[in-house]
């Protein structure tokens, strides 16, 4: 599997093929801990915060929100501890960038955590990581006791007056839980429900208390941003998405893997068919999911020829979303029809059951696929897909419903031929 | 939480939860101390000790359940409803080793179909099923994150991917 940067020089990858990567004398040998030794030398919390607003850094986990902003509604006078909590739970389909970024660069987060950590105040930390991933738990528990050991972890750090604790947290398997809110349910002990925002998790999140809670990919930014300057770092993507992006590439593609992009990179086409090596067999591409399992299925024809900028207002612009750059290539042998019934079943899975829409919409949606599958399609089968959907989107208590209607709508609206051709071959 | 909360008894359990509460090593017991120091709030600690009671026992047995009730002050039900929230966390007995095969759209498509029924073929059992030594259980899980190397299955905590069938022999020649 590919592991590398296209377009630009490697900067979250920049370390990941070297030998023992993961060991805290590699990271330092190769410029690790220098941006949070600089922070808490010469930096106030208010100059770090400031910092990544310049950078334009956006929320690497889906959403998009602009992280420094993110950071400034953590109220400052608060009398009540504040947390920072890393969103490990990579579970979005079609994504697995963190889980390279955890297993060769450590302490990288480690850094990134720290520097977050310091400015929004925060004492203690958790890194949230899915319950799959154990051997990252234990990757990420060994480099923290380095940490520990070598003085960036515990009472006054380097000297300085700043003082703070990261610990690993496991989920249990819940893709509900990457929403952050149902993640700090899941870190209190309860189920992973999520919960009613307002109050954002920056207000009253963790035990009740201001917390931020980041992606992986986001808060292993940070220290660049740190070292380089926001503006350096804005630099290398576009105007309102800076630096770079991780894209997780899975499917029909000869060369899959984590391509880490600037962005704004020009074409997605070019991406597809050079860099991932185009689609094996000699086959055609028939579709993308370009964002992960959520966004909205993209036709060849939305793609080819049509200069598709890969960053968040591009894809917007080419009718999908960045979402967490799973990057899901279809060729020509893929039924749509299928595809969708499989994400389908993922959110039925994964819907947690706190909300009617989601829990009962998904459950018929998936059986109404299974019926028309098993040769009782209707005629009006699309349509009344699209109803449910409807009654779904937009009326969830979380993301989680809108992610599961979106691709059924799209792919609805895009592939009509596969609908039409199931629900025609079962004699309706 | 207060003792008075503690005492409440539930009227009726998915199992019969009997008086055993189950006990474990000194070093479990260290092992559980650290866990629950990592949190201002002892109920945080409710995950990672359902693992280690996992590990230790097989599987969230009603013994492992008490021991946890007692050790987190919380009620069973309190454990119960969270275990049963999580795809992880089992309830009842599985096999030593645990296939967890992907179902989800990327390593669909790249060939989970011809890997699930090549395990299942070779063991004799079909997914959610246990072989009758209780050496192998099957399972179809949601995406484990490994979508560019699949299709692929997840052996308790292992990875195993890019799997073909011959993989797949090589692995369970080792296992059986």
């Amino acid at each position: 599997m590919f592991i590398g940067a296209i377009g630009c020089e490697p900067l979250q990858l920049r370390r990941i093929h070297l030998e023992n990567s993961r060991s805290i004398d590699v990271y330092r040998q190769n410029g690790g801990y220098e941006a949070v030794r600089q922070v808490l030398s010469s930096k106030s919390p208010d100059d770090v915060i400031n910092e990544v607003k310049k950078s334009a850094l956006r929320g690497r986990g889906g959403a998009g929100f602009p992280t420094g902003m993110k950071w400034s509604f953590v109220p400052k006078d608060s009398p009540k501890p504040k947390y920072v909590v890393c969103n490990a739970d990579e579970s979005e389909p079609g994504t697995f960038k963190d889980r390279y970024l955890m297993e060769r660069d450590p302490h990288l987060l480690i850094e990134g955590i720290l520097i977050a950590a310091y400015a929004l105040g925060a004492r203690i930390n958790y890194i949230y990581t899915r319950g799959e991933y154990k051997y990252l738990i234990d990757i990420m528990d060994q480099a923290l006791d380095e940490a520990r050991v070598a003085g960036y972890l515990g009472e006054r750090i380097l000297g300085s007056d700043f003082s703070c604790e990261i610990y690993t947290h496991s989920g249990a398997g819940a893709y509900i839980c990457g929403e952050e809110t149902a993640l700090l349910s899941s870190l209190e002990g309860m189920r992973g429900h999520p919960r009613m925002k307002p109050p954002f998790p920056a207000v009253s999140g963790l035990y009740a208390c201001p917390t931020v809670v980041n992606n992986v990919e986001t808060l292993t930014a940070v220290p660049d941003i740190m070292k380089m300057g926001g503006e350096a770092y804005q630099k290398l993507g576009t105007e309102k998405s800076g630096g770079t992006k991780l894209w997780s590439v899975s499917g029909h593609v000869n060369r899959p893997g984590v391509y880490e992009l600037p962005m704004g990179y020009d074409d997605m086409e070019k991406f597809i068919f050079e860099d991932c090596g185009g689609i094996p067999n000699g086959k055609k591409l028939k579709a993308v999911i370009p964002g992960g399992s959520s966004v909205y299925i993209m036709r060849a024809d939305q793609i080819s020829g049509r200069d598709v900028r890969m960053d968040y207002e591009g894809l917007v612009a080419a009718g999908s979303m960045v979402g967490s750059g799973g990057f899901i290539v279809m060729d020509e042998t893929v039924d749509v029809f299928e595809s969708t019934k499989n994400l389908t079943e993922f959110y039925k899975h994964e819907s947690c059951g706190w909300c009617t829409p989601c829990r009962e919409g998904t459950d018929w949606l998936v059986k109404v696929f299974n019926r028309i599958s098993s040769g009782g399609g209707r005629p009006d089968d699309a349509q009344l897909m699209l109803d449910l959907c409807d009654n779904i989107e937009g009326k969830s208590f979380c993301p989680l419903g809108d992610a599961a209607a979106w691709p059924i709508q799209s792919a609805i609206k895009r592939f009509p031929e596969d609908f039409k051709k199931h629900l025609a071959t079962n004699g309706q | 939480m207060s003792a008075q909360l503690t005492n409440i008894q539930p009227r009726s359990q998915p199992v019969d939860i009997g008086e055993e509460v189950a006990t474990f090593s000194p070093e479990v017991e260290a092992e559980i101390d650290r866990h629950i120091a990592k949190y201002p709030v002892r109920r945080s600690a409710i995950l990672p000790l359902m693992f280690i009671v996992q590990r230790e026992r097989g599987y969230l047995d009603a013994p492992g359940v008490a021991y946890l009730a007692r050790r987190l002050s919380l009620r069973i039900t309190d454990i119960w409803e969270v275990a049963t929230f999580y795809s992880m966390l089992h309830t009842k007995p599985v096999g030593k080793y645990h296939i967890q095969i992907c179902k989800t759209l990327s390593c669909k498509i790249m060939g989970e179909g011809k890997i699930t029924e090549h395990v299942c073929n070779r063991l004799g059992i079909k997914p959610g099923e246990t072989t009758p030594d209780g050496r192998f259980t099957v399972s179809l899980v949601e995406c484990l994150g490994s979508c560019g190397t699949g299709p692929m299955f997840q052996i308790n905590f292992d990875y195993h991917e890019n799997l073909t069938t011959a993989k797949v022999d090589s692995i369970l020649d080792f296992l059986s």
